[in-house]
């Protein structure tokens, strides 16, 4: 029986045990500090509704300070963090949600959350300041409402980073949905609502199957122990248990789910819509962080939890990747729009991380996670240059552009800079992840094999074609600009140095020396990969009975084949 | 000389009633309401809406400290109902009707012939009094009353609540097919009746532990089950909803999607459970037939509220659909039953108090939005409220995006809850139909709030939007709830598992089913779950 003072008594209760519980963290204050950042962020971002409408100057900068104290807040959290175990889950906050189905408040990293909290928080004041020049523009009486979506954004992504309870993963991962949608709806082009009607039915219809499959693991477990728990560890321990039809199925959900929001081939569609008409900071964020959303659910989800059908079905999936890869890069190669070519070519590089996971072994997946940082940085900054061409011409085409590289020298050496991250220059980022992630696939012994690392070369080559023949015409040739604007527009200014001079930087740095990120990345995924090394062990037990299945003898004989 | 107290009868009666205060309480608000009602003094008629409001509240008040022969459902049903009831009260009370005046304040001449806010207190109060008596029924013929009581004062509030000519018009569908659908569960109930020879609820349950459900008994259930559908607006007695939500005021519709749903899902829980949830008697035990008609009539019933809503134009019908489909959402969980590891029974009462909370919050802002005096129903009638009333298109979206089940509202714990008793049941496939159709819902729900926030009227429409009032009550208190709820979601639950923690007892006594140990059990479920389709098949074949 449950009266209205029992009802009082048992919620003062609750948050009193939720506050004892996070006051005894172990790990002590700076435990607390991932959960403090993401809790900040949503908060300041609610209360920016409260500020007063006509001062937007006020709101722009207190978004830029909250967004640079979160960074702040994450470095704090990164230098604390023990990096000699990496793989294991630290700063663990814990705290008891909905104890009838042990929903848990838990939130804790380890090193490839971390860099992709990293990645969040260094893109966001980024991003933040990059959209001051936009203020006069489409911003002008509601900056209040964008500064706020953006802020909650970063909330709810580091909420998914940081989860360590299938539920708060995937409340954040719903919850990217809503900022986004009144990011592109509101502050968006003239497709606008079409665009983000389309991103937020798709990523949601996808995620019902995610959704599906969540439960049905978490039933799994609890058939396992009798304790219903969303743990993620719990969970991806009791799910290698499942009978290969459940494994299929549960991979198939999660796979629907994750695959929208990658966006894999051939559910992409809603991707360059949502990119051209977003404004800049949504682009910025979409491609730099959301989209990893996808191929970090699916490294995080998929690959733990149902590893007989991921071996099963890893080559399919890696079609599906190579041919994501090759066909995005052709439709980049027409496209007159700058922004909707780098939409495609999101696509296309995004390709080569699902294609590394899937390679399941160290090179694929180490690079396939380094990649998805590096793409954030290097596609984040060439959404953020494009945005300050159109704040300038008020157009994309490449056909009003033409020789920049005279009237905009700053802006077209940082254009220039950012394109050959983009396409994998060596020495720069991009061509880590990318070298990795094929090398991964040419030298897999459990799926995949040397024709998939030969086809994602393709793509590779088309990347420079487009890429170059992109900036040929833009920056290169003779001037031409809109008459509107002819002669009128300045090269970039300090602050818009100041927003793309960290990502370069960072550009250079991971790409002359990415070791010790590598290196970091080594022990998560070794976790990954051992229940796959478990299952090979097995297989040749049996196989060594002289019952070798279909699917070991197949993998034998590739491994003949591949050097 | 034998002493009146010593009467085993009247002992029984006196605990009866003992555990009937909060219902004594406002039929007697009911009565008293309606003669004040009645009163020539403008002061007077107008403290109705007063008299109405402390007397819920009392009411809540009272279940809690219910005694403690009453079990956990009827307790939370109806500090449930009290709660939602209030916030009915709040929107019915301030939104104002078409020529301009709301319920609270009334004409300020007294007209006996057009007059009728006392009456439509009175029947409210009743109405929520019959929900009350649903819960606490352990008797058929308890059951069909209370039921009675919570439809028939429905039938005269949608009549009453408008001027224009649908609103009698919805009131005499309503009340003919409320009147087919009445004789249709009496019905099933006069089989039951006779295949157990009783009318109480649980001799009944035990007569059918013993013999198993007979066709007789399983004519019974199901034609009861059909005749209750139309309390729930659940395929096939889903037609009326539509029409009737469209023809009335806007608060009453609102009062319709909750209070006899809430009246219909409470019959539903009782009857099933007087039945053993056939669910576990699907072992030789003949409830087959039951089940395979609670998971059709749940997945077309789903199925055809979203794709129906999907094509409207009319808000009040988008959310009528919509309000159909939630049942089909709700109907998922009465067929999990107390379920193995977690209580679909609970998961249903807990979604229905989250989809009580919710829906207010929807309707409240509809029936605000007026056009050139009229009640506003299109799409277009929303456009550019969130630069009109910031605070309210906030409140607005935060129900719609709960009664999508965006996460972390309210609405997305509930469907948590439900379906995770439905896929540890088995029923993987019903709950893979459940979730595919709340993705369609979240079209509509959102079509809603971008026309609200992305689109601007043009100047024609502008200068025929009548003027909003500064704040509403109702939505906010609302919204504010579905927020409260949703980050302290912890005690709603247990409330909700509480209330329905009765059946899952009774049900494994009655069965006897020896205890295992939990992989042995999850064990048998997961087999269960693989004969879900077959089982389906072969009674869809019979």
């Amino acid at each position: 029986m449950m009266g209205t003072s029992g009802l009082i008594l048992t919620l003062g209760e609750a948050a009193g045990t939720a506050a004892a519980q996070l006051a005894d963290a172990p790990g002590g204050l700076t435990a607390r500090l991932i959960p403090l950042m993401a809790l900040l962020c949503m908060f300041c971002g609610f209360a920016l509704a409260m500020a007063p409408r006509e001062n937007e100057k006020g709101v722009k900068l207190t978004a830029l300070v909250i967004s640079t104290l979160v960074f702040l807040i994450s470095l704090v959290v990164a230098f604390s963090f023990d990096w000699t175990r990496p793989g294991a889950v630290q700063m663990l906050v814990e705290g008891n949600w909905v104890p009838t189905l042990g929903v848990k408040f838990s939130m804790g990293v380890d090193s490839i959350s971390l860099w992709l909290i990293l990645l969040t928080t260094f893109l966001m004041p980024l991003t933040i300041l990059g959209s001051f020049g936009d203020l006069t523009g489409k911003l002008a009486g509601r900056a209040r409402e964008f500064y706020l979506w953006l802020l909650v954004l970063e909330g709810a992504l580091i909420a998914v980073f940081a989860a360590q309870d299938l539920i708060l993963f995937f409340i954040g991962f719903e919850m990217t949905l809503v900022p986004l949608f009144f990011l592109i709806g509101i502050f968006g082009g003239a497709q606008r609502r079409v665009a983000a009607v389309k991103f937020f039915i798709f990523t949601l219809a996808g995620s019902v199957f995610t959704f599906a499959a969540v439960i049905y693991v978490a039933y799994f477990q609890m058939t396992r122990t009798g304790n219903w728990t969303f743990d993620i560890g719990a969970i991806t321990k009791a799910a290698g248990a499942m009978s290969a039809s459940e494994q299929n199925w549960v991979l198939l959900g999660l796979f629907i789910g994750f695959a929208v929001k990658v966006p894999l081939f051939p559910v992409h569609i809603w991707l360059p819509l949502a990119h051209t008409e977003a404004p800049t900071s949504g682009s910025v964020i979409l491609a730099g962080v959301l989209l990893k959303l996808g191929t970090y659910g699916l490294l995080r989800f998929a690959l733990p939890m149902a590893p007989e059908a991921v071996l099963e079905h890893a080559d399919l999936i890696g079609v599906f990747a190579v041919v994501g890869i090759i066909y995005a890069a052709l439709i980049c190669w027409v496209q007159t729009d700058i922004k909707k070519l780098i939409a495609y070519s999101s696509v296309s590089h995004l390709g080569f991380c699902v294609l590394g996971l899937f390679a399941l072994n160290q090179e694929g997946i180490g690079g396939s996670v380094i990649y998805m940082i590096n793409h954030g940085l290097s596609t984040g900054a060439l959404f953020l240059c494009v945005g300050m061409i159109y704040t300038r011409y008020h157009t994309r085409q490449m056909d009003d552009l033409s020789g920049l590289g005279k009237r905009l020298p700053v802006w077209s050496t940082f254009m220039v800079f950012f394109c050959f991250a983009s396409v994998g220059l060596p020495g720069l980022n991009g061509f880590v992840g990318e070298f990795l992630t094929i090398l991964g696939a040419f030298s897999s012994t459990r799926a995949l094999g040397i024709m998939f690392a030969a086809f994602a070369s393709l793509g590779l080559i088309l990347g420079a074609i487009y890429i170059l023949y992109m900036l040929g015409k833009v920056v290169m040739g003779p001037v031409k600009e809109p008459e509107k604007y002819a002669g009128k527009v300045s090269d970039l200014n300090f602050r818009e140095c100041f927003v793309l001079t960290p990502l370069a930087v960072a550009c250079l740095v991971l790409g002359l020396y990415p070791t010790p990120m590598l290196k970091s990345f080594e022990e998560p995924i070794d976790g990954i990969l051992s229940t796959y090394k478990q299952i090979e062990t097995k297989q040749a037990e049996t196989a060594g009975e002289g019952k070798g299945g279909g699917v070991s003898m197949r993998r034998a004989e590739r491994q003949e084949v591949s050097p | 000389m034998m002493t009146l107290a010593a009467d085993p009868l009247v002992n029984e009666m006196g605990a009866k009633i003992a555990g009937l205060w909060p219902e004594l309480l406002l039929v007697v608000a009911a009565f008293v309401v309606m003669i004040v009602g009645l009163s020539p003094r403008t002061a007077l008629r107008q403290s109705t809406f007063g008299i109405t409001f402390v007397a819920l509240a009392l009411a809540g008040v009272l279940a809690a400290f219910s005694p403690e022969q009453v079990t956990g459902l009827a307790v939370y049903t109806k500090i449930g109902a009290c709660v939602i009831g209030l916030l009915l009260l709040l929107a019915l009370a301030e939104l104002p009707d078409e020529l301009g005046q709301n319920l609270k304040d009334g004409e300020g001449r007294f007209d006996p012939q057009q007059t009728h806010r006392g009456e439509f207190f009175g029947f409210f109060l009743l109405s929520i009094t019959g929900v009350m008596l649903c819960a606490g029924a352990d008797d058929l013929i308890w059951l069909f009353l209370a039921l009675e009581l919570t439809s028939l004062p429905t039938y005269v509030m949608v009549s009453i609540s408008r001027r224009s000519i649908r609103a009698p018009e919805a009131g005499v569908k309503y009340f003919f097919l409320g009147a087919l659908a009445a004789a249709t569960f009496l019905y099933g109930f006069a089989l039951i009746y006779g295949a157990t020879g009783t009318t109480y609820l649980s001799e009944i349950g035990e007569a059918i532990a013993r013999d198993g459900l007979t066709p007789l008994a399983t004519a019974g259930f199901v034609i009861a089950i059909l005749g209750i559908s139309f309390k729930i607006a659940a395929v096939p007695m889903h037609f009326y909803a539509a029409d009737v939500y469209e023809g009335a005021a806007t608060p009453v519709t609102a009062f319709l999607a909750f209070v006899p749903k809430a009246a219909g899902f409470l019959t539903l829980i009782l009857i099933l459970d007087a039945a053993g949830w056939p669910v576990f008697a699907g072992d030789g035990m003949g409830g087959d037939g039951v089940v395979a008609v609670v998971w059709i009539l749940a997945a077309l019933t789903m199925v055809i509220g979203n794709v129906m809503a999907l094509l409207q134009t009319n808000i009040k019908r988008v959310l009528a659909y919509s309000s159909i489909a939630h049942s089909g959402y709700m109907m998922v969980g009465l067929l999990a039953g107390p379920g193995n590891s977690v209580n679909g029974v609970s998961a249903v009462l807990f979604y229905l108090i989250a989809y009580g909370v919710m829906n207010v919050g929807a309707f409240a802002v509809i029936g605000l939005l007026k056009r050139a005096g009229e009640e506003a129903e299109t799409f277009d009638d929303l456009k550019g409220l969130a630069a009109r009333r910031p605070v309210m298109a906030a409140a607005f979206a935060v129900c719609l995006l709960s009664l999508t089940g965006i996460p972390p509202l309210i609405g997305f714990w509930g469907k948590l809850y439900l379906f995770s008793a439905s896929i540890s049941m088995g029923y993987v496939g019903l709950t893979v139909i459940a979730l595919m159709t709340s993705a369609v819902a979240a079209y509509y729900y959102l079509r809603m709030i971008a026309t609200c926030y992305l689109i601007d009227p043009d100047r024609r429409e502008q200068a025929e939007i009548s003027t909003l009032p500064q704040r509403s009550l109702a939505l906010t208190v609302s919204a504010g709830l579905v927020v409260l709820l949703s980050i302290g979601v912890g005690p709603l639950f247990s409330g909700a598992d509480g209330a329905a923690n009765g059946f899952g007892k009774a049900e494994t006594s009655e069965t006897a089913k020896p205890e295992q140990g939990n992989g042995a059990k999850g064990q048998s479920s997961t087999e269960k779950g693989n004969w879900d389709d077959e089982r389906l098949t072969s009674a869809a074949g019979r």
